[in-house]
């Protein structure tokens, strides 16, 4: 399997608050990986470092080969890495399958002036994009609510449309922040099942954070945990559950 | 190229409408009446082009006056002092005739719509950094400063203004012609934009600028389109503005006409296209209706107050909210209706 994503030594500062020091992360093609912490911990600092939101204070990311950082977010978006948000994000007033389209029209060709003068081609482009949407929808089982204006779905469903949108994007890398906040039960094991099913037939490599353990040692395979900003352990589910300093981070240590 | 051909025909009929109604309005409505008309369609047109910023891109500028005046005085300019150099030389640049009268008005056009898309991308491109309140403040500030820097430009006659344009278009004859040819020509690149997948970035700019960045949307750069298509409209209404009033001067493009536009789109419904064309001749032709208070002169803009107040209690998403009104609407209020009466009958 090839390295898709990397970062080497990437930190980034507040001030002088290190909120992210010296990150090291490999992410390869096809890989279901968690990135678990305490509260505060920089979780989704480290998604806005690789989503283009902040620049790194130091250090690189890298991806699928080429060195990343310091590009804006829509052009992360553009090379192919995909992200859902910790507090639902969505284009409200918009329709669920306009939400969609928005995610899809960063590969419509079509210009401000063949919009405007609704050229033959860009009708058949947008006819086109509609239609990828529309099966997009389905395959997520959100077609029934495609006409649905985005705030009036129930909250997990528009967990399920966040994930939608940015699958609309055709990502390589998909990072999910705590996709399964908020859901009951039921929904969180739907949920693990979807991110399964969808890293097998989108071909995906997804990065998750998640608070909710029974999901992150569910689903992934590899599994690093961040506190204070430092990586403080990585591997697989059932060898961090048992890590010292992982336990030490979640629960505290006992004064000796 | 069937569909150009069919365009370019489509488009050449509703031309030929439009000049048909112009000429019969000017011989058969009371100039009073048709002066309010024009009025009523360049606000129209100035709110359409507004909500191109505001209600669709969801940025808050209140200076769409100062693209205004650019137009109008650059416009104005050309036809008062830049064309008799021109027609020194080129004698087709003439006015007095129909043919000289459509060249100069449509090179006036040009300039001046130019002048005022140049203006938008100088504007616009520093300040869409800025969002909510403060670049509210910002456009408010261009807004007077366009207007501060006519004042003190002796070229085009201070705070006297350039007074004498030349009706351009064979005495006015035309003006609606050129007024609603306008307002249909925003109207329609609003609603094909609105209707791409292109246009719906620009929906999802206003509802969540952050997530339409991570979605792959280049959004400084549909807001910086969006201000400059904005004011190259608000600038192609400040030249028919000059050339129709045939006088201007820097106080008639002051602040209280940017929040009046802003109000037009603000009650709209911002987004609706329709809804902006309703508050741009409602607010227009609402204190020349309200001229029979005679006597009661000073309370005809507390009418006005009272109904914006009115308005804001009872229908804060504006007239239309986000809808638009069309021949559907029509057919399904009429089957509505039916469907009330059949009911009541039983």
């Amino acid at each position: 399997m090839s390295e898709l994503l990397v970062t080497r030594a990437v930190s980034r500062y507040f001030g002088g608050l290190a909120a992210v020091s010296n990150l090291n992360l490999t992410v390869r093609s096809g890989e279901l990986v968690g990135l678990i912490g305490p509260n505060g911990a920089g979780k989704t600092t480290v998604f806005n470092l690789l989503t283009g939101v902040y620049t790194p204070t130091s250090g690189d990311v890298m991806f699928e080969g080429k060195r990343v950082n310091g590009l804006r977010p829509y052009k992360m978006a553009r090379i192919g890495i995909a992200r859902t948000f910790q507090n639902i994000r969505l284009f409200r007033a918009l329709t669920v399958l306009q939400n969609v389209q928005v995610a899809a029209a960063l590969r419509a060709r079509q210009g401000f002036w063949s919009a405007v003068l609704r050229t033959p081609r860009q009708v058949h482009d947008d006819a086109a994009i509609r239609a990828q949407c529309m099966e997009l929808l389905d395959r997520l089982d959100l077609a029934p609510y495609a006409d649905t204006r985005a705030d009036a779905l129930a909250y997990g469903v528009q967990r399920r449309l966040e994930i939608a949108r940015a699958l609309a994007t055709h990502p390589s890398l998909l990072l999910l922040d705590e996709p399964a906040a908020g859901l009951n039960p039921n929904e969180k094991s739907e949920l693990m099942s979807l991110v399964e099913r969808l890293r097998d037939e989108f071909s995906l490599t997804v990065l998750l954070i998640e608070h909710d353990m029974r999901v992150v040692m569910g689903i992934c395979e590899r599994i690093y945990v961040l506190d204070y900003g430092e990586i403080i352990a990585e591997g697989a589910p059932d060898a961090i559950a048992e890590d010292p300093k992982v336990i030490a981070a979640y629960l505290g240590t006992e004064e000796a | 190229m069937l569909w150009l051909l069919s365009r370019a025909l489509g488009a050449a009929a509703v031309l030929f409408g439009l000049g048909a109604m112009s000429v019969w309005l000017t011989h058969n409505v009371e100039t009073y009446y048709y002066l309010v008309l024009i009025q009523c369609g360049i606000a129209a047109t100035l709110a359409v082009s507004l909500n191109l910023i505001n209600g669709i891109t969801g940025q808050f500028s209140i200076g769409h006056a100062g693209f205004y005046a650019v137009g109008a005085y650059v416009g104005a300019a050309w036809t008062m002092l830049w064309r008799p150099i021109f027609a020194k030389e080129l004698p087709w640049l003439e006015i007095g005739s129909l043919p000289g009268d459509v060249a100069n008005l449509i090179i006036a056009l040009a300039l001046g719509s130019l002048a005022a898309a140049i203006t938008g991308l100088i504007v616009g491109t520093p300040s869409l950094r800025l969002r909510g309140d403060y670049l509210a403040i910002l456009t408010l500030g261009f807004g007077e400063v366009i207007r501060v820097t006519l004042l003190n430009i002796d070229a085009v006659g201070g705070a006297r203004g350039l007074a004498g344009i030349p009706t351009l278009a064979s005495t006015g004859d035309l003006a609606a012609f050129w007024v609603f040819g306008l307002l249909i020509a925003v109207s329609l690149l609003t609603r094909n934009l609105m209707q791409s997948t292109r246009g719906l970035t620009w929906l999802a700019v206003r509802e969540d600028e952050v997530a339409s960045d991570a979605m792959g949307v280049d959004t400084t750069r549909v807001k910086v389109t969006a201000f400059v298509v904005g004011s190259t409209f608000a600038g192609a209404s400040g030249v028919l503005y000059a050339h129709f009033f045939t006088g201007i001067s820097q106080d008639i493009f002051g602040m209280d006409v940017s929040i009046m536009i802003t109000t037009m789109v603000v009650l709209a419904g911002t987004g609706s296209v329709t809804g902006a064309i309703i508050a741009g001749f409602a607010l227009t032709a609402m204190p020349e209706a309200l001229r029979f208070l005679k006597d009661f002169k000073e309370y005809r803009m507390v009418v006005f107050s009272l109904a914006l107040i009115i308005m804001m209690l009872t229908r804060p998403q504006g007239i239309l909210g986000h809808a638009e009104v069309g021949f559907g609407s029509f057919v399904r209020l009429y089957q509505r209706l039916r469907l009330g009466v059949r009911r009541s009958a039983r």
